[in-house]
């Protein structure tokens, strides 16, 4: 069974934006919102400080809270490579999705709805990549299958030190970031 | 040199950022009004059990509590209707059962409210406002068919005390599985809205007792204020004799939501480093002095005092401890929805 992961390397990514800029052009996001976003986090004791750049989004969890607390269905896991989604019609904008959400990966959407990142699934279902992927000037983020333990996905997790965000709330995410 | 680790997130989402505000007034009142309609619903109940042999005397507790919850669930349901950013799609709730869902549980739950609560007050209607029943002679019909049914009314009493319990820790569970804020993920929660709404539906009741009971030395200005009040619900000798029950009753759940609220601090502060903080927004953060003055001093403490001072004949009695406990009961909401949206994991990695 396909599950479909992405993996971030961070010391390739630059913080350029140009995957936020992909995922409003490609699905319609509205002005004001995003889906994705860049995070800079910077830890450690000067002189000898890290400076860690990323590009966030929904994690697409295994332990999807999201899913477990909304009251319709609205929020459910897709068929195919456990996608988490939202059915706009089915949605009744309660927000207990974004409050059960520890990334604040979600938004409401000015038509009402929750929205998120979708994985761009509507591309993935004809071979594409997400957006995000397909127009990163450094090739920092990769997406696939962890299923398939031939996928550059499983590769790059077999061989590089990666670590999850806020494993610690059991979400079991499902988005990797490359050390 | 303090080792930091500093989180700049380049994103600015409506109701999501700087700190999560997705749930404003609304959730609150609704909160408040649902703990508030549970008390209702299970001190009706116990009432109902109670005089079973004494039907045709009971008032206050059977059947004015009924009829305010009722009015209160509907206003409950009308602000968390507010609430909702996708209304057309409200009716969505009632095609699905998720059985994951606390808010799924709820809804169907509310559905229940509603018969428990009429069947309650439709018991004694006639007696409580004749004027309805000479008017709608059906009423009378109905209160009959009920009472000459001693297992019937057990049975309605049985069902408010169930389904007002199940509602009462709802409220409190709504907020308790949402571990991705610290200050919510406490079991706690249930119990320490069910107390909180039993307290707060005992003020009420005591309240309405205090304003309907004569007193000469009331100030004028206050009978001007709630003779529409006074003038629907009079007390009888068998109300009179619960006043200082219910303000007994008060002071236990006043003390047991005491202790719940120190017990989940105490949860809180020997937990991860998230629940921490988390209880440090209480304890010592930008929610401490409003926590410990309007919930503990003013909500819990003060009442307490007032309320032993009255029952042991010390002071006159008056409307001012049930104000506060419903005042303290609407502040422990307030405060710890909004303290809650602002507690996240991310905090602890500072």
């Amino acid at each position: 069974m396909s599950r479909y992961v992405m993996v971030i390397d961070t010391r390739r990514c630059v913080g350029c934006h140009d995957c936020v800029v992909a995922c409003k052009t490609e699905n319609g996001v509205p002005e004001g919102y995003s889906r994705d976003w860049i995070v800079e986090e910077a830890h450690g004791k000067y002189p000898t400080v890290q400076l860690e750049l990323r590009s966030d989004r929904c994690n697409h969890c295994d332990n999807p809270p999201c899913v477990s607390c909304c009251p319709t269905g609205a929020s459910h896991v897709h068929e195919r490579g456990g996608v988490v989604l939202v059915t706009h019609d089915k949605c009744i904008g309660c927000k207990a999705c974004l409050a059960a959400c520890p990334y604040d990966a979600r938004f409401i959407h000015p038509d009402g709805y929750a929205d998120k990142c979708t994985f761009c699934i509507h591309r993935v279902e004809v071979g594409l990549d997400p957006a995000c992927v397909s127009v990163c000037p450094t090739h920092c983020m990769h997406f696939g299958d962890i299923g398939d333990p031939q996928s550059e996905v499983s590769q790059l997790l077999n061989s590089r030190p990666h670590h999850t965000l806020i494993p610690e709330a059991g979400t079991k995410p499902c988005i990797f970031y490359l050390t | 040199m303090i080792a930091l680790t500093e989180l700049t997130v380049l994103r600015h989402n409506p109701l999501v950022d700087p700190t999560l505000h997705v749930w404003q007034w609304q959730i609150p009142i609704y909160l408040f009004l649902g703990g508030l309609v549970a008390g209702l619903m299970i001190i009706a109940g116990v009432r109902l059990i109670a005089i079973r042999p004494k039907q045709r005397e009971a008032l206050v507790c059977c059947t004015i509590g009924p009829l305010v919850g009722l009015a209160f669930l509907s206003l409950g349901m009308l602000v968390l209707f507010l609430d909702l950013s996708h209304k057309l799609f409200v009716w969505r709730l009632y095609t699905t059962f998720q059985v994951t869902s606390p808010m799924s549980w709820g809804s169907w739950i509310l559905l229940l409210v509603y018969p428990a609560l009429l069947g309650n007050a439709l018991a004694h209607l006639p007696e409580a406002i004749p004027a309805l029943a000479n008017r709608f002679p059906v009423l009378v019909t109905w209160s009959d068919f009920i009472l000459e049914r001693e297992r019937l009314v057990l049975a309605i009493g049985i069902a408010n005390v169930l389904v007002g319990i199940a509602l009462g820790i709802y409220t409190g569970i709504l907020l308790g599985t949402l571990g991705a804020r610290p200050l919510w993920n406490s079991a706690l929660l249930g119990p320490l809205f069910l107390f909180s709404g039993l307290s707060n539906a005992a003020a009420v009741l005591h309240g309405i007792l205090v304003v309907t009971t004569p007193d000469e030395e009331r100030p004028a200005f206050a009978d001007f204020l709630l003779s529409s009040l006074a003038r629907l619900v009079k007390a009888r000798p068998l109300d009179k004799k619960v006043a200082p029950v219910l303000a007994g009753a008060d002071n236990s759940f006043l003390t047991i939501e005491l202790c719940l609220l120190c017990l989940f601090l105490i949860g809180q502060s020997s937990s991860t480093g998230a629940h921490q903080q988390a209880a440090g927004l209480l304890l010592t953060g930008s929610y401490a002095a409003a926590f410990f003055v309007f919930v503990i001093g003013l909500g819990i403490l003060l009442p307490l005092v007032l309320q032993t001072l009255e029952l042991n004949k010390r002071i006159q009695r008056t409307l001012a401890p049930a104000m506060l406990v419903v005042f303290g009961g609407l502040a422990l909401r307030f405060i710890l929805v909004f303290a809650g949206q602002e507690s996240h994991w991310f905090q602890a990695l500072n």
